[in-house]
């Protein structure tokens, strides 16, 4: 009976404490990205070159090139022309991409889409591969404080993190693909692929973007648990005779997550919006490539749409980590 | 006494690293518990009690080490099974009740999950019986709601509470041991009467034995059937309760029986110094803490505010230091009216009120020498400089009574009682008309204390400062005020001169709380229940 009391009254506060901490947050969000569409805008205004000029090529005529300008809307002044696209944006419609034109003329959204598809699912086999490798690792090293085990992971992932990314994806690559022959050095994926087939060619990508972040999140984790080591519950856990992994577990863990679920976050973010290198690399189709062929191209509704996307991640991400915390506090949850 | 005693501690010797090499903690002590007894611990802080106390679980804290002796508990050798191997006894055999209840308690948990938590990691009671066990023991520990409280997180219960709820969690496996290290010191005196009263039935009801570990000898002496005294790791003197009190053998437990030697009879009023008429306070977005308060501070003379945690003695403080304007009332300061902001005051007015914090340890930057620390006010208040500014700080530190060439030390090579000198010192160096003091003697043992108190009064003589003296401890008060404010849930419930305050008819707030004040004879809490469950 009290118990039931006690926890029905869980739901309703807890809830509510999380529905505004949302609300507020996507708030936050919006204005975010707001200002990041005016930076966006006023940097592609000031990039240097004529868009007309490098799409068209130097021998275009002045008819074309005004013809080209009317046509995809450049004819027409910078703050009529940001309103628009906002006002587009804001309706889900990205416009249409600079470099196809007439007939062959395509929408924004369905350059990105298999694109963003393929980023995602290579965020998605990295984060399932790579997070709980790192919090297993962060929970184990901080459990053998000072063990081998725990200088030699700390050293192996000093060393991986000390590394650029691209210099880890050719080792990888001369190791398991030209020498051994393992895996396929091309991760040249397509929508038609089975899953399996895509999962062998996304493989090596995996692999390097794991070795990236597995670093960060593990060295969060161990760092957020030691430091909960030492408040005065952990020593009277141990006067209970509570056992060494039941303390770091039970004790130390839901106290330390905070700052875990931000590492965790934030390194989730950088496998959607910074693994351009390791892209290039395999030649993997992801959305980090196209933004760098769209900037060279000057394809400027393509390179606006993948910043505002980038930025949305970001902004999701924090509030998922947020979210976490929160959850993970009861301080936060049962206000007194 | 049995011949086989449940605990029996020979020649142990403990040592702790620091500074790179291992110091001696406890040199050679011996202890013998019988069943059921009530072993009481007392020294001052660094004897090694608390230290004792833990070794009674085979457990050290981290960074230091057994170096020599034995501890049999039950017949087994303690040392011998390791940290690993006392596991099992821990939390089953033998119980630990902390200091601080609010830091010991897991916040992420529920009251109930934790007091369980022992019973059923050692398999000695199934999810549902030590549910049923836990409440039954919250009601004997008298803590309200005993079948909810449980559900609550730490946070949402007090901090005696949380303590009775404690020694619930440690009662709940039926130990044949309780080790209580200094369970009521973070408590009020007023909170400190309901848990003593609740442990001291627990232990009784239940024959369990125990190691109360306390500096408060009023205290150990409600507790105890046996008192041990330590110093500096080793036992100076042990009796029975009643003898050792009756009649303490060495010179050491003397002087920490002498009650408190320093009473200053209260000076007559002088002409006020400041006045805060009506101030009430609330922080940002919270309830009102202060309400209508009025308090004036003679020239030259002490005014002890007294009353529990959450009664407002800080945030009167914070008020007069304009660090919280208040939201009503007018401060005057020697006959002007204070801004009611810190930024709204002149310089030199902020020179002309001081403070003194609680901790000196984070009040004092322990990256600064002394001469930057005491120094600082001088060049701000003051403009010195150079040669001159060296010299003040030669002449402040004499006066706190350090020698000239601690202003090349830092913080953390002083004891805490050096650091509290430190820390008035700086307050002295901008020659303030008023200081406040904020629990300042607080944290020290009861002989530094006394040293720190005669300081206060000297300086006071000498240069006619006027001290707020924020307090919850009566014994201070007795020793040093002039005037007494008695504070309760944000209001004064009575003030005047301190022989009229502390004489009776008192308030009814005020007899409670003069009454609470552990006495040092061993039927006092006995008496005070008595009379209290009569009304």
């Amino acid at each position: 009976m009290s118990q039931s009391e006690a926890t029905s009254r869980r739901p309703r506060s807890a809830a509510g404490l999380i529905a505004a901490t949302v609300a507020r947050r996507l708030g936050h969000g919006a204005f975010t990205l707001f200002v990041v569409s005016l930076v966006i805008f006023s940097l592609m205004s000031l990039m240097p070159g004529d868009f007309a000029k490098s799409i068209l090529g130097q021998a275009a005529t002045p008819e074309t090139v005004a013809a080209f300008q009317r046509e995809v809307g450049l004819d027409v002044p910078p703050v009529q022309r940001y309103v628009a696209w906002v006002g587009n944006v804001a309706h889900g419609d990205f416009g249409n991409s600079f470099v196809t034109s007439g007939a062959k003329k395509r929408a924004v959204a369905d350059i990105i889409a298999p694109r963003l598809k393929n980023t995602m699912f290579l965020a998605l086999i990295t984060a399932a591969l790579a997070v709980p490798l790192a919090l297993g690792l962060g929970i184990l090293t901080a459990l053998k404080r000072n063990s081998f085990f725990d200088r030699a992971v700390n050293a192996l992932t000093l060393t991986t993190i000390s590394m650029p990314e691209f210099f880890m994806a050719y080792l990888l690559l001369m190791l398991f693909s030209t020498k051994l022959h393992w895996l396929p050095g091309l991760a040249t994926v397509d929508a038609g692929d089975p899953f399996l087939e895509k999962l062998r060619r996304c493989t090596l990508p995996a692999l390097t973007l794991t070795l990236v972040i597995v670093a960060h999140i593990m060295r969060m984790t161990r760092a957020a648990i030691l430091n909960v080591l030492d408040d005065p519950y952990m020593e009277m856990a141990r006067f209970k005779g509570i056992t060494r992994a039941r303390m770091v577990l039970r004790h130390a863990l839901p106290n330390a997550w905070a700052p875990i679920a931000n590492v965790v976050a934030f390194n989730l973010a950088y496998l959607i919006v910074g693994v351009v290198i390791v892209e290039v690399v395999f030649a993997y189709p992801g959305i980090g490539q196209l933004m760098v062929d769209a900037v060279s191209t000057r394809d400027i509704p393509v390179v606006q749409a993948c910043s505002l996307i980038f930025a949305g991640v970001y902004v999701l991400l924090n509030l998922a980590a947020d979210i976490a915390s929160i959850l993970s506090n009861p301080r936060l949850l049962f206000p007194r | 006494m049995g011949a086989d005693p449940l605990l029996h501690i020979k020649g142990l010797r403990i040592e702790g690293l620091s500074d790179g090499s291992w110091r001696p903690i406890l040199r050679g002590i011996d202890l013998h518990l019988a069943r059921g007894e009530v072993l009481g611990l007392i020294g001052e802080s660094g004897a090694g009690k608390s230290t004792l106390g833990i070794s009674a679980m085979g457990a050290v804290r981290e960074g230091c080490r057994f170096a020599d002796g034995e501890i049999r508990f039950d017949g087994q050798d303690l040392i011998a099974l390791g940290d690993e191997g006392c596991r099992p006894l821990r939390g089953a055999r033998i119980a630990y009740v902390a200091q601080s209840a609010a830091a010991s308690f897991n916040p992420a948990h529920r009251l109930i999950d934790q007091t369980i938590e022992a019973s059923i990691q050692h398999g000695l009671l199934t999810d549902g019986a030590a549910r049923a066990e836990a409440v039954a023991l919250y009601r004997q520990m008298q803590l309200p709601a005993p079948e909810e409280i449980g559900f609550r997180y730490p946070h949402q219960v007090s901090g005696g509470q949380l303590q009775r709820v404690m020694t619930a969690m440690a009662m709940l496996c039926r130990p044949d041991l309780i080790i209580f290290d200094e369970p009521t010191t973070a408590l009020d005196v007023t909170t400190q009467v309901e848990v003593l009263a609740a442990i001291r039935s627990a232990v009784k009801t239940n024959g369990t034995a125990a190691i109360y570990v306390t500096h408060d000898l009023a205290v150990v002496s409600q507790m105890a059937d046996r008192i041990m005294v330590l110093r500096h790791g080793q036992v100076v003197e042990e009796a029975q309760t009643r003898a050792m009190l009756a009649a303490p053998t060495q010179e050491y437990t003397r002087s920490l029986w002498a009650v408190r030697k320093l009473n200053r009879p209260n000076q007559p009023d002088a002409q006020a110094l400041l006045t805060v008429v009506g101030a009430s306070a609330a922080y940002p977005a919270g309830p009102e803490v202060l309400r209508d308060v009025s308090v004036t501070v003679p020239r030259g003379r002490t005014v002890a505010v007294v009353g529990e945690s959450g009664s407002g003695k800080s945030t009167l403080a914070r008020v007069i230091t304009g660090l919280l304007p208040p939201v009503a009332g007018t401060i005057t300061f020697d006959g002007t009216a204070l801004s009611p902001t810190l930024a709204g005051r002149s310089h030199d007015m902020r020179r002309r009120i001081q403070m003194i914090y609680q901790s000196a340890d984070t009040a004092l930057n322990s990256r600064q020498r002394l001469s930057e620390i005491i120094g600082r006010p001088l060049s701000f208040y003051h403009g010195l400089s150079g040669a001159a500014r060296d010299r003040r700080v030669a002449e402040l530190l004499e006066q706190i009574e350090l020698p000239p060439d601690f202003a090349d030390r830092f913080p953390q090579e002083l004891s805490g009682g050096q650091k509290q000198r430190v820390s008035i010192a700086r307050a002295l160096a901008a020659e303030p008309d008023l200081i406040l003091c904020d629990e300042v003697t607080s944290a020290l043992d009861q002989i530094v204390q006394e040293e720190i108190l005669r300081l206060l009064m000297r300086l006071q003589d000498e240069k006619g400062i006027s001290y707020l003296f924020i307090t919850h401890d009566i014994a201070t008060v007795r020793a040093i005020a002039d005037r007494v404010v008695v504070m309760h849930r944000g209001a004064v419930v009575e003030q005047g001169p301190k022989a009229q305050i502390l004489s009776p008819p008192h308030a009814p707030y005020t007899r409670l709380l003069l009454s609470s004040v552990p006495e040092m004879d061993p039927d006092w809490l006995g008496r005070l229940l008595e009379l209290r469950s009569r009304g």
